[in-house]
């Protein structure tokens, strides 16, 4: 566990090197997000039926996604981890006395947290104290904080494990870049990032809420909006903490296959 | 040209060795304004309009400043990785030859995989062409081309700009992104949707509005009195490649090599 711990902090304190690049990336999702909310504001001024979502909490929606936006990004690559399996350097790593799935996971989640910790806070700060209707606001209660934090880390903790499934078919297909666009693209999508989850049509909806990916970011920020009551969250973390839990089996296993099989070639 | 072309053939000639990950990444591309363009619909089965917009009418807007971004990012694909080959040192070999740096760093990558986004765009500005209710004559037709044309030139621009950057500082500069990325994004949409300040600025300083706004309103008949001005928008959105050929003109001057 130690082990993992350090490879957690070292990984912690290289991607907190990198400001200019993370201011340059608050500047760009504040952008994006100001342009996401005027079109929604666009969509909202004229419609006719009540949408499922208010604006005010879908605006907190957009906030958040682009605060935590290395939290729920699933596109989120270690060029190095690529480069490890393809070059063939895995075998240094085979040699180490910990397992690998550990270490590659302590060492995503280290790189994400880091990320976020430079650029969340940012942009959190500025949207709070933005002139309505752009402002954030705060949740409605304690509680609902409290389990918008629980349900954030959890929803983390399943994106990294997610990522590990990514990570491991390079293995098989050895070619990261088309395969895990698609992936990619796909889980984003069915995760909320494209258009809320409340705003894509019904028959969407059912497909959405049996896959994982919406537990990552839909569920935690309508927590937070109130869109989802305490009750229906308490609910919602006993599904994550199997997700959490399924995931992580398949991709130890799937992961344990793939070593056994894997050949290095010398050079 | 002849050049140009040399370097293209051959950069396909170096992509087609991978032939399953070029096939893969091209599908990839293929997808990623497909959900876009996936949400951009699921918005309207909910709402109908926006602002007066039918869906066909801001998926015309969508495929034009779509195609626009496929092309420049195919063509000026070298301009966006440029702080590589100036913090390698890499590009005092351009410097050396006798030709423009300008061709040769428009020649040193070209990425064909986009042709994947592109062919999204095309078909729905297909889709959109057979759904809306217009008479089309030449001179729409026309006006549509250089909607196109226009958008290419402007994505360019802003790609030839961050990287004359590079001269000043070697590193990348992320913050580009906001009028590349940002742009399309923005501009899936008709311009009036936003506030007065984006629309004005990306009117007047950055004129994504001459690529998809004005020409548009003329195609669809919207507009209000003269149209010589709206039919010749995306001509002025041509002429933003001109400041940004000066600027860098001046960054070559300026070029001190890392030595790297």
């Amino acid at each position: 566990m130690k082990a993992y711990i350090s490879v957690f902090k070292l990984r912690l304190n290289n991607g907190l090197q990198y400001r200019t690049a993370a201011l340059a990336g608050i500047a760009t999702q504040f952008f994006w997000g100001f342009i996401i909310i005027m079109v929604f504001e666009a969509f909202y001024s004229q419609a006719l039926i009540d949408p499922p979502i208010s604006l005010t909490q879908l605006i907190t929606y957009v906030w958040l996604q682009q605060a935590f936006l290395a939290f729920v990004m699933l596109w989120f690559r270690d060029n190095e981890l690529f480069q490890l399996i393809t070059s063939g350097n895995i075998a240094y790593e085979l040699c180490r006395p910990s397992g690998i799935y550990g270490l590659w996971y302590a060492k995503l989640l280290a790189q994400r947290l880091a990320s976020a910790l430079l650029r969340s806070l940012p942009i959190l700060a500025v949207a709070f104290f933005l002139p309505q209707p752009y402002r954030l606001p705060l949740p409605a209660d304690p509680l609902t904080f409290i389990l918008f934090a629980a349900t954030l880390l959890l929803g983390l903790l399943i994106m990294v494990s997610l990522s590990m499934l990514m990570y491991i078919s390079v293995f098989i297909t050895l070619s990261p870049a088309g395969s895990l666009l698609m992936f990619g693209v796909t889980g984003e999508f069915l995760a909320g990032m494209i258009i809320p989850v409340p705003l894509m049509p019904e028959w969407l909806q059912r497909i959405v809420y049996v896959l994982p990916f919406r537990w990552t970011a839909d569920f935690p920020f309508r927590i937070y909006s109130g869109h989802i009551p305490a009750d229906e969250a308490l609910f919602g973390i006993l599904i994550q903490l199997i997700w959490l839990a399924a995931i992580i089996g398949v991709g130890r296993r799937a992961m344990a296959g793939v070593l056994r099989k894997v050949v290095v070639q010398g050079g | 040209m002849k050049l140009y072309w040399k370097y293209i053939v051959i950069l396909f000639k170096s992509q087609m060795q991978y032939r399953t990950s070029f096939w893969l990444l091209a599908l990839g591309q293929f997808l990623v304004p497909f959900s876009a363009f996936a949400g951009l619909y699921f918005l309207f089965e909910r709402f109908g309009q926006i602002r007066g917009w039918s869906f066909d009418e801001v998926a015309l807007c969508f495929s034009v400043i779509h195609m626009a971004f496929a092309i420049s990012e195919c063509f000026a694909r070298g301009f966006d990785s440029f702080s590589v080959l100036v913090a390698g040192g890499d590009f005092d070999r351009l410097l050396v030859r006798p030709r423009g740096t300008v061709v040769q760093v428009l020649g040193s990558k070209f990425e064909f995989t986009r042709a994947g986004r592109l062919l999204q765009s095309v078909m729905v500005l297909i889709w959109a062409i057979s759904q809306l209710a217009v008479d089309w004559t030449v001179l729409k037709a026309i006006t549509l081309l250089l909607m196109v044309a226009s958008g290419v030139f402007i994505f360019s621009g802003i790609f030839m700009l961050a990287a004359a950057m590079c001269f000043w500082t070697i590193q990348g500069l992320e913050i580009a992104n906001i009028f590349t990325d940002g742009g399309r994004e923005m501009g899936q949409y008709p311009l009036n949707i936003y506030q007065k300040w984006v629309s004005r600025f990306f009117t007047f300083i950055i004129p994504f509005g001459c690529v998809n706004y004005l020409p548009l309103l003329y195609i669809l008949d919207k507009t209000t009195g003269n149209e010589l001005p709206y039919m010749a928008a995306p001509l002025a959105g041509i002429l933003f490649i001109v400041p940004c050929l000066l600027i860098w003109r001046i960054g070559v001057r300026h070029y001190r090599s890392t030595g790297s």
